[in-house]
């Protein structure tokens, strides 16, 4: 297009060739503004479509279910939720996901928020602990109570800080396991966590990834990352998926659900994300 | 029975802003569930919004329509206190009716 514009200059004469050519340029000028202005780079896109899907968040529906599921009577022992003790007290939710995960004394281990859910499930209400993990990712065919109840636990911390203690001999053992899970590169592909999350604006596809290792990015990602809306999957995912997911990207073995290795990495994330102010649950691609 | 809808609404200058997120499947009738076998349509075919016992919006919905979708509608000359009910119904006749009183 160039040169064609540079052929037909030369056959103007002089005067209206410079008028030609500031046209042209002015032309240019404004375009190339234009699109500045509204578009700095390709993040803001997706910022403003991030920003109109939290306004109406799907992600809401699962909180809401989380929330009657927690308080109703299920389970071959017919029993609520209400006696879960998630760190806090029984039956308390506001405020558990901030300081999760910890340690519990009557499990003698750490656990994070589902692996604790878990427990709970099956020591209150008798489910069986297979079945649970069977049914712990919902499909379009069947939704997960899981994901249901994280989404609700999850935004009942709403407006608090991320808040872990790290005060027990095992919690700290947990982050410094998760430190060097995220920092190691293993597995066929040589891959760490760090090798995609290590540096700010790295991208294996269209959106930029969060870069752990700087406080205000994993505060964001830990605050208003799991559990999300995935319109993608048109349901609610939790860390534990996007972990297993994560590792699958990696070639790494999979990762079993609400194992010690995957509390060990939640741990290190969600203690680095300390006083980040939780805003659950996000929406994601 | 079906889950309850989540309701928003804005007032602005006797205009009122209603945004419902309805929990809802829509299937289409294309897609395959897990045993390859075709999962049958299940959409919202009707929906209706009324302001007190005034019907402001009465819609026929379609498969096209996505999951668990968000409606908005603004509706003018509402003020405060007024009555706004939401209602659809499925083409199983699965219906769900909610409702929502306008706030400054």
């Amino acid at each position: 297009m160039l040169i064609s514009l540079f052929f037909r200059c030369r056959l103007l004469n002089k005067q209206k060739q410079a008028g030609f050519l500031a046209m042209v340029l002015m032309l240019f000028l404004s375009l190339a503004s234009g699109l500045a202005q509204s578009l700095e780079t390709p993040q803001d896109g997706l910022a403003i479509g991030r920003q109109l899907l939290a306004e109406d968040n799907p992600g809401d529906l699962w909180t809401e279910r989380g929330k009657r599921l927690f308080h109703s009577n299920r389970g071959p022992k017919n029993k609520s939720l209400e006696t879960c003790d998630l760190g806090l007290g029984p039956g308390i939710t506001k405020g558990a996901f901030a300081q999760l995960p910890r340690y519990f004394n009557d499990t003698k281990s750490v656990q994070d928020l589902e692996s604790r859910l878990l427990t709970c499930m099956v020591e209150i209400q008798g489910f069986a602990r297979a079945e649970l993990i069977s049914r712990r990712f919902g499909t379009l065919d069947q939704d997960s109570d899981i994901e249901a109840l994280v989404a609700f636990i999850g935004s009942d911390s709403n407006n608090l800080p991320m808040n872990i203690g790290l005060s027990h001999p095992l919690e700290r053992v947990m982050y410094e396991t998760g430190k060097i899970l995220f920092y190691r590169r293993s597995g066929p592909l040589d891959f760490a966590c760090m090798t995609c999350h290590g540096e700010t604006g790295k991208r294996v596809r269209l959106q930029d990834l969060p870069n752990m290792t700087k406080k205000e990015e994993i505060q964001q990602a830990v605050t208003t990352g799991w559990p999300a809306y995935r319109g993608t999957h048109s349901t609610v995912r939790t860390m534990q998926h996007r972990l297993s997911d994560c590792n699958w990207q990696m070639r790494l073995p999979d990762l079993n659900y609400a194992s010690d290795l995957s509390v060990a990495i939640t741990t290190f994330l969600n203690y680095s994300a300390n006083g980040g102010l939780i805003k659950l649950p996000g929406v994601r691609r | 029975m079906a889950e309850p809808m989540k309701i928003r609404a804005t007032l602005k200058n006797n205009m009122a802003e209603i945004r419902v997120l309805v929990a809802h499947p829509m299937e289409t009738g294309q897609r395959k569930d897990a045993t390859g076998a075709i999962v049958p349509t299940h959409f919202i075919h009707s929906m209706t919004v009324h302001l007190n016992e005034t019907l402001v919006y009465d819609g026929q919905w379609s498969q096209a329509i996505s999951r668990n979708p968000v409606f908005a509608l603004r509706i003018k000359g509402a003020k405060i206190g007024d009555k706004v009910v939401v209602h659809w119904m499925d083409n199983k006749n699965d219906k769900r009716n909610d409702e929502i009183t306008l706030q400054a």
